[in-house]
This record gives C-alpha cells, structure tokens and sequence, in this order.
C-alpha cells in the first residue's frame, strides 16, 4: 500500500480494489448468521436429494448419486452467494455508502471490479465451506491436481454470476423487489443446469435451454475436474465461463457507470 | 498540516461544555451576533472576492419535473455559505448537481477551478461530503471507515495514518476507533462523517442537514468544529439545513430556493432588515409561505423504514 496521490494512477487504482475486495471479506467475517444461514441450504439439498434418490439412481445403472450431486450443489452454493452480493450494492445504495465511493476520485471500473472481486472470493468460500460438508456426507473426489483444478473454475463462475447480479443491484433500488428478482433469475439458472440430473439422453427442447445456460458449463467444469464426469469438456466449458464473463463484466460496469446516487 | 490549534481548541471547547458555560461556539465567536465587527480572520475570508464555486443558469429536469430551474450564484472562497428552502424545493437536487452525483441537463459550474460536468474526477479531489442520511460503512470500524475513504482518495498510509489520528482526535472519537459503527449513536456518526469529510484536505466542505436529528449538545458540538475549521483552515462551508437558527448564527451569506429558483440571496441580516422580522426563520417563511409542501415519500424514506425494521 504506497500509492501516494497522482504520480502513480496504476497503483492507486489497486489500492483501491484491494480496499474493496478486503472490506466485503471482513464483513463477510464479521456476520456469522451469513456464515451459518447460507451452508444450511446446500445441505439441505444434499441430504434431501442426496439420500432420497440416491437408491434409485444406482438402480437405474447411474452409480453413487452423491458423487454425482456433489458438485452440482457446490456450484449452487456459489451461484447463490454470488447472485446475492449484488444485495450489497442495493443495500449500499438505500444507506448512502455507495455514494461515498460514487463521490471519490476513483472511475466506477475500479470500484465494480474491487467490489466483483470481493464478492466473488466471499462466493468461493462459502464454495469451499460447502465442498468439506461434502466431504464429511460422503463425497469422494479425485486427487489434489483436480481440487486445484475444481476450485479455478469455482472463482470463474463466483466471478461471472457476481458481476451478473452486481450489474442486476445497479438498476434496483427496491429492496424487497431485488430477493424477487433474483430468485426469479436464480431458480431457472440452478435448475436448468444439469446440476443435478446428467444431461445425456434429455428431451431436444430441455437440451437446448441447457445449453443457453452458462452455469451448465460451470456445473460441467466442476463435476469434470473433480469426479471425471464432464459432458462438453474442459476447454469448451472454459471458452464459454471466459465469454460470458467478458460479456457481463462489459454490461455491468456500463450500468455501474450509470448509477445515479 | 497538523492542526494542533484544533485541537487546543477543541479541547478548549468541552472544557467550556463541562463547565456548563454559555454554548461553545458562541463563545469561541462573539462577533457573530451583532455582525458589526467581524473578528479580523472572517472578515479576511469573508471579503475574499474570488468565488470558489460558481453555477450559471443551472437546470435540471426530470421527466419534464423541473427540479430545479435556472439558477446562478456564487460562493466565494472561505465563505460559510447556506442553502435554504423548503422540502422538495430542489436544495438536494442541486448539491449533487455540484458533488458530480447527477448531470444537469443544461448550465454550467465550476468548484475550485475545475469543470463539475467536464472533469468530475479533478473536482472530486477538491470537496469533502456529509450526506444527509449517513454513508458510512456500519459493518467496519471507525477507523476503517477512515481507513476506507484515505485508500480511496490516493493517499499514502504514512499520509494517513497521522492524519486520521488527528482528525478522530478532533471529534473526539479516538477511544471508539476500533469500535464497529454500527454501535455508535447518531450524533458519533456524523462527527465520524465530518472528519472523513476532512480527511483528504478539501477546499470545501458540503453539508446536506448536518445535523438532522441531532440533540442541541451534538448540534452546537458539531456547529463549533465547523465554524473553527472555517477560521482557521479557510475552508469554504456549502451547507443546507430545515433549522434556521443555525443558518442565522452560522451562516455569512444565504440563499433561498423555492420551487426550483433561487428567490433570495443575501446575509441574514439583509433577509431579516427587508422583511422586517426579527429572525432569519420569520425571514424564511414571509418569503417562501406558510404552506406545507407536498413531497412524495422517496424510496430512500422507504428504505429508511426498512432499515429500522432489519437492524442488523
């Protein structure tokens, strides 16, 4: 931290996502009922779904579910954190905080992309938060390389559906409507991903609508590095995250910019 | 930069509280009432003929709302300068016109040198603001929220680290620094507010109702660090405020805006001696009315209530 003033705008610049992106950690830190109330969820569905249709499944010649499954609901749990840190910027702009950032010297960019890059970190936690209970329920990943690997594409997916529901927060200023919208915008994505049924042999128009969705590919990335089970593979999944993330951080920070305090 | 005389007044100052003499900045300022002879420093700054802020034909529409119509005026350099009117009658509208948080749609201004509309970043160097409803960061320390705004504003952690020592020494807050603030009470806040404000040496400061809410100890607390750091710091003071008895004590010059136009501008004697009333609140309502002003509630009102509602 030694940008002193205007000889160095690079630096500043940093400092200043680096602010960003430590404040959202420590509130993060400091809010355990966050903590707590966002694991709950995934395991939720990971006993409910996990349990109750995993006898079926391996009937029907598919495996263990929960190998399956794993995944899916750890990519959810990011999705989820993700899409809702785009709250904070509506809350922000309902108290006034976001105007202290709005009113600084500082272009919007830096302050999208500091607040993107703490949001999306805070997502992979809670990732990785919900990958252990995985662990603890009975999930059997592969080796370091492909946690390594797994984990890549989670900050990818933190950091597309982050700025997503950022770029979202900038043109609500509701905050009761802004839970509606997401949950509107969250249910289709999660669902119509493969999160949780394999996407050989689907309907045409189902396998369509899947393949539009850019979580799938996310879902696909995760479950193929960390149990082997990829249905596009690796590079596609990768061309599609890096596309979609260029495309929404470009829509986001042009909203951003357009906030009016 | 350290402004050790701040301090030795403000420490002055709440001596002069505790003892229960006659409130602080009146004290510190005694020329004030009568205004025939201005203590030397404010006639310095007060004479200063050059503007620091300067608004020509300013209007801004909203959907084909005029919120604010055709307006002109100056502020010149050292000045404390009060912006009056009633609810709605465009004094919000027009500050963030001047903080670089809204475009108008014609008209141009000019704060300390640079271009408002043209070059917001330049301009946003040289202001410090205090919201009407507080911004800072409720989940962070004091000192964070310190910490927070210096990063921000390019400044070096040898600059600030002294700097925000001072500053929360001045309004008194440094054995809270390292409390959350979302524990203060209104009135630590908006003290923790006018120090960030102060925190990267602005040439001006905007207050927009600085002290809505706030009990008389807080109001005339925060009213003696303003004026002080007027004095002795020359920093020009742009506020608005509903109490016009702050406005009357405080205030060199003010200007009245009502339903979008600035319908009068002058000291507050000048108001009272043309209307013919005794303060500058009878001065207010004989020329803006008595009546009460429709104003829809905002969604920040909305959000207002629902913060009450979902403390967290």
């Amino acid at each position: 931290m030694h940008a002193c003033g205007s000889d160095n705008l690079y630096d500043m610049y940093l400092n200043v996502i680096y602010i960003l992106w430590v404040r959202q950690l420590k509130r993060y830190a400091r809010s355990r009922a966050r903590i707590v109330s966002s694991v709950m969820q995934p395991l939720l569905f990971l006993v409910a779904l996990g349990f109750g249709f995993g006898p079926i499944y391996a009937k029907a010649g598919g495996g263990d579910y929960i190998q399956f499954l794993a995944p899916g609901i750890i990519t959810m749990s990011i999705l989820f954190t993700s899409m809702f840190s785009g709250m904070e910027v509506v809350w922000d702009k309902q108290f006034g905080f976001l105007k202290e950032t709005l009113v600084a010297p500082v272009p919007r960019f830096a302050i999208m992309l500091g607040r993107t890059l703490g949001g999306a970190t805070v997502a992979v936690l809670q990732g990785v938060v919900v990958f252990l209970i995985t662990l603890l329920i009975g999930f059997h990943p592969g080796g370091i390389i492909s946690i390594l690997t797994a984990f890549v594409f989670m900050f990818l997916i933190a950091i597309l559906f982050t700025a997503f529901g950022t770029a979202i927060a900038s043109r609500i200023d509701d905050m009761q409507a802004f839970p509606l919208v997401m949950n509107f915008l969250i249910m289709p994505l999660f669902f119509l991903s493969g999160a949780l049924f394999p996407l050989d042999r689907l309907p045409a128009a189902l396998a369509f609508v899947v393949r539009l969705n850019p979580l799938s590919y996310g879902v696909d990335a995760v479950r193929s590095a960390l149990v082997g089970l990829g249905h596009f593979g690796l590079p596609l999944d990768l061309i599609v995250l890096l596309g979609s993330t260029a495309i929404i951080m470009a829509v986001g920070s042009y909203l951003f910019e357009k906030i009016e305090a | 930069m350290a402004p050790v005389y701040l301090r030795r007044w403000w420490s002055g100052l709440s001596q002069q509280t505790v003892n229960l003499s006659p409130p602080g900045f009146e004290g510190s300022n005694p020329s004030r009432r009568t205004n025939t002879k201005p203590a030397p420093q404010r006639a310095l700054w007060y004479n200063s003929p050059m503007p620091i802020i300067s608004v020509k034909n300013l209007t801004k529409k909203f959907n084909g709302l005029v919120a604010v119509d055709d307006i002109s005026f100056e502020v010149k350099k050292g000045e404390i300068f009060a912006f009056l009117g009633p609810n709605g009658a465009g004094k919000t509208t027009t500050i963030k016109m001047l903080t670089t948080l809204l475009d108008p749609t014609e008209g141009a201004i000019s704060l300390n040198g640079s271009d408002v509309i043209k070059d917001p970043r330049n301009t946003r160097k040289s202001f410090g603001i205090v919201f009407q409803d507080p911004s800072l960061d409720t989940e962070l320390t004091a000192y964070e929220n310190m910490e927070f705004h210096a990063v921000l504003y390019g400044m070096s952690s040898s600059m600030y680290t002294s700097r925000i020592k001072e500053l929360l020494e001045l309004v008194e807050l440094t054995d809270r620094k390292d409390d959350l603030v979302k524990n203060f009470s209104g009135g630590m806040k908006r003290r923790l507010e006018i120090a960030r404000g102060l925190l990267h040496h602005p040439k001006v400061l905007f207050l927009d109702e600085p002290t809505l809410g706030l009990d008389p100890q807080t109001r005339n607390h925060i009213w003696g660090y303003i004026k002080n750091l007027n004095e002795k710091e020359g920093i020009t003071v742009f506020f608005t405020t509903h109490y016009m008895e702050e406005a009357d004590r405080s205030a060199h010059r003010v200007a009245i805006i009502d339903h979008g136009k600035i319908i009068k501008e002058g000291t507050p004697e000048s108001f009272k001696k043309e209307t013919g009333t005794k303060t500058l609140e009878e001065a207010f309502l004989a020329l803006t009315g008595g009546t009460i002003r429709a104003e829809e509630a905002s969604s920040l009102d909305k959000g207002r209530l629902h913060a009450r509602m979902w403390k967290r």
